[in-house]
């Protein structure tokens, strides 16, 4: 698997095609409330496309789950392609 | 928009939603019409609104959206909230599905138990319709029911009235029977769909444990260019022609280069069976009312040896135009258009060659990616250009009345008075108030008619019986038939009556008989029409279009006054019955009834 570095690039392209923003840099930081449009409803969206992304999936419990974009940047290691 | 023609990648939408909204503002033609459409689910729908928007907005439909609180669909139907009632859907979608029934079947429970929940379940669905109808006329879009993921009883919950695969199949078929009962409404066939997508990965379960929506958010495209394709259809935004390539597209070779002895058709080889499939395909679209035409660079005797190969399953009697030449194909797609009198928008280019298809697009044709020979019938088929919501008389007739008209033309030729050459048409008209045996053929047409349109109000087939029905308008359809054929229904109007007026609130006619003085007929029955309910003026109303410009003047040439003129090009124009003698209809025998 890719280092986390990677990832986050890969990851950053994912948030900006999702939210339409050439501006959105995502760090492990980085929550809904740093994203005007990450509601609860683009953060189906979100997963979707990441999970596209990175062929895999979230399990259930992960979804709800995940705190930051670290969060998911660790479930991506683990499993992603 | 490319990316939301079929074939599209879903995954690409879904994630770039956002940006395809933008683009689309930027980058389409302004919408055609606009549609209010409510969205009524039984789960989540907030993706799927988003979604359906995009697919419309490519359809050439600005929509607006009401979409209702979750799972609230069956009180939205029955008893309106009051923004529901405000917002006045013209559209509404039953977004509805396996987990919104009210009764299953078990094993415990007797045959007529079974029978009695299956009744109550399509009953519900009815009063919904029936409800929705008389408070809004909208038209229904009404998904059916996907197949359960788990088979309790195994394949036997198939065969087995106790068992729900078997259930759903007999729900399908009774909600289909009522469909087909109920004008206005039409089926999203979410059955077949899911089927399409795999019914393990649609019915992913996670999807509903976790956001409540009834499929896999994957496929929220699929779902939304069904519906899209419903609601364009119902608004007569479909496709007419099929103009087709030959070399490798008809048949596999060169017909000029290899000689038709030696073109891949027929039943001989692997090829040859899939370009005859795809044949078999083409011709049978001109059952459901679709003009087929060539669009070919090769020469002409060349173009129709291949059409007439033995083994073939099109002839070139088939084709309602042959354009077999080396001029550009845009040239001759216009050159097409022109001929057959619809707009260029109305055709779609089947052709194996993606330079051409590009060159196309680009002039506002529709040519899709058809792939390989054995995608052609599947990317044809999904494309939905001609998705058929009601199949009318006229539809099945069209290729005749088409090559009527070319037959008229070449008569035109013949005559040096023009009057003449209507005389000559022996034109006989049947002009009459509303009947209900027409009402699907007037809302088609006014779903439809761009050009000779002075309004372009789309009205449904409820609003059609309701004018018929009222006191307070006057209506008039015109069928008109000739020495060469039928033309069946090509003009209406409907005057709402105001005290000593009849306003137009619609006149259209269908581009089939310009020029053949129909207008002057139907305005002659018009002024009787509106003498009998009282009037003495006739106020009418040019409402611009991007496409009507050919009857900005058309109430000035009647006799109409302008009386005002608005700043968007929009002018109303009124007539004094009494200033009405003298007909202009010279050439037309018009049959009555009275």
């Amino acid at each position: 698997m890719a280092n986390a570095n990677d990832i986050l690039k890969r990851l950053n392209e994912v948030f900006r095609d999702v939210f339409d923003d050439d501006d959105i840099v995502v760090t492990p930081k980085t929550t809904a409330d740093d994203i005007e449009d990450w509601d609860s409803i683009e953060h189906i969206t979100l997963i979707g496309a990441v999970e596209d992304e990175f062929g895999m999936k979230f399990k259930m419990g992960e979804v709800s789950g995940m705190n930051n974009v670290g969060d998911m940047l660790k479930i991506i290691m683990a499993r992603g392609k | 928009m490319k990316e939301l023609e079929y074939p599209f990648d879903s995954s690409f939408i879904m994630k770039k939603k956002k940006a395809l909204r933008r683009l689309l503002e930027e980058q389409e033609p302004a919408p055609a019409v606009t549609k209010r459409v409510a969205v009524l689910g039984g789960s989540t729908t907030a993706d799927i609104v988003r979604v359906l928007e995009l697919f419309l907005r490519n359809f050439g439909i600005a929509a607006k959206f009401y979409e209702c609180e979750y799972n609230m669909f069956r009180q939205e139907a029955l008893f309106p909230s009051q923004e529901l009632s405000d917002f006045k859907p013209e559209i509404v979608w039953l977004h509805t599905g396996l987990r919104n029934l009210t009764f299953k079947p078990s094993p415990d429970m007797s045959a007529e138990q079974i029978a009695d929940g299956l009744d109550a379940e399509v009953a519900g669905y009815v009063q919904m319709w029936e409800s929705l109808h008389e408070k809004f006329g909208c038209a229904v879009v009404q998904n059916n029911f996907e197949l359960p993921s788990s088979r309790l009883m195994g394949n036997n919950s198939g065969a087995d009235p106790r068992g729900l695969v078997n259930f759903v199949g007999r729900l399908n078929l009774r909600l289909a029977d009522e469909i087909n009962a109920h004008s206005g409404v039409y089926l999203c066939d979410v059955n077949y769909l899911s089927a399409v997508c795999g019914l393990d990965e649609w019915s992913d379960p996670q999807y509903w444990y976790m956001y409540k929506y009834a499929l896999n958010t994957r496929f929220i495209p699929d779902l939304c260019f069904e519906a899209a394709k419903v609601i364009k259809a119902v608004c007569g935004r479909n496709k007419k022609v099929l103009a087709l390539d030959l070399d490798n597209t008809m048949w596999g070779g060169i017909v000029g280069d290899d000689g038709v002895e030696n073109l891949a058709i027929g039943q001989e080889t692997a090829e040859a069976m899939a370009f005859y499939q795809w044949q078999e395909y083409v011709k049978s679209l001109k059952n459901i009312g679709v003009l087929l035409t060539v669009c070919s660079k090769n020469e002409e005797e060349n173009a129709i040896a291949g059409l007439e190969h033995p083994e073939g399953a099109v002839k070139p009697a088939d084709f309602t135009l042959i354009k077999a030449n080396w001029e550009p194909k845009s040239e001759n797609l216009v050159n097409t258009a022109k001929e057959l009198d619809l707009l260029s928008e109305s055709i779609v280019l089947a052709d194996d060659n993606p330079a051409e298809r590009e060159i196309v697009r680009a002039c506002g044709f529709s040519a899709p990616d058809i792939g390989e020979v054995w995608d052609y019938i599947r990317v044809i088929d999904r494309s939905g250009f001609f998705e058929t919501v009601s199949l009318s008389a006229d539809d099945l007739k069209r290729t005749e009345m088409y090559a009527e008209n070319a037959k008229r033309k070449q008569a035109q030729s013949k005559f040096a008075d023009y009057n003449d050459y209507l005389l000559s048409l022996e034109m006989n008209a049947e002009i009459a108030p509303f009947k209900p045996v027409y009402v699907e053929r007037l809302a088609q047409l006014a779903g439809k008619s761009n050009q000779f349109n002075l309004t372009t109000k789309r009205f449904t087939e409820s609003d059609m019986t309701h004018f018929m029905e009222s006191q307070g308008y006057v209506t008039l359809y015109g069928k008109l038939a000739d020495k060469f054929g039928d033309n069946g229904v090509v003009s209406e109007i409907i005057g709402r009556v105001d005290g000593r007026e009849v306003h137009i609130e619609l006149w259209l006619m269908s581009c089939r008989v310009l020029k053949r003085g129909m207008e002057y007929a139907m305005l002659d029955e018009l002024v009787k029409a509106a003498k009998n309910v009282g009037a003495d003026r006739l106020v009418g109303y040019y409402l611009p279009t991007a496409k009507n410009k050919m009857v900005e003047k058309f109430y000035g040439e009647l006799g109409f006054t302008l009386t005002e003129t608005h700043d968007d090009g929009a002018t109303v124009w009124a007539l004094s019955l009494d200033e009405h003698k003298e007909s202009k209809n010279k050439a037309i025998n018009v049959k009555r009834e009275d």
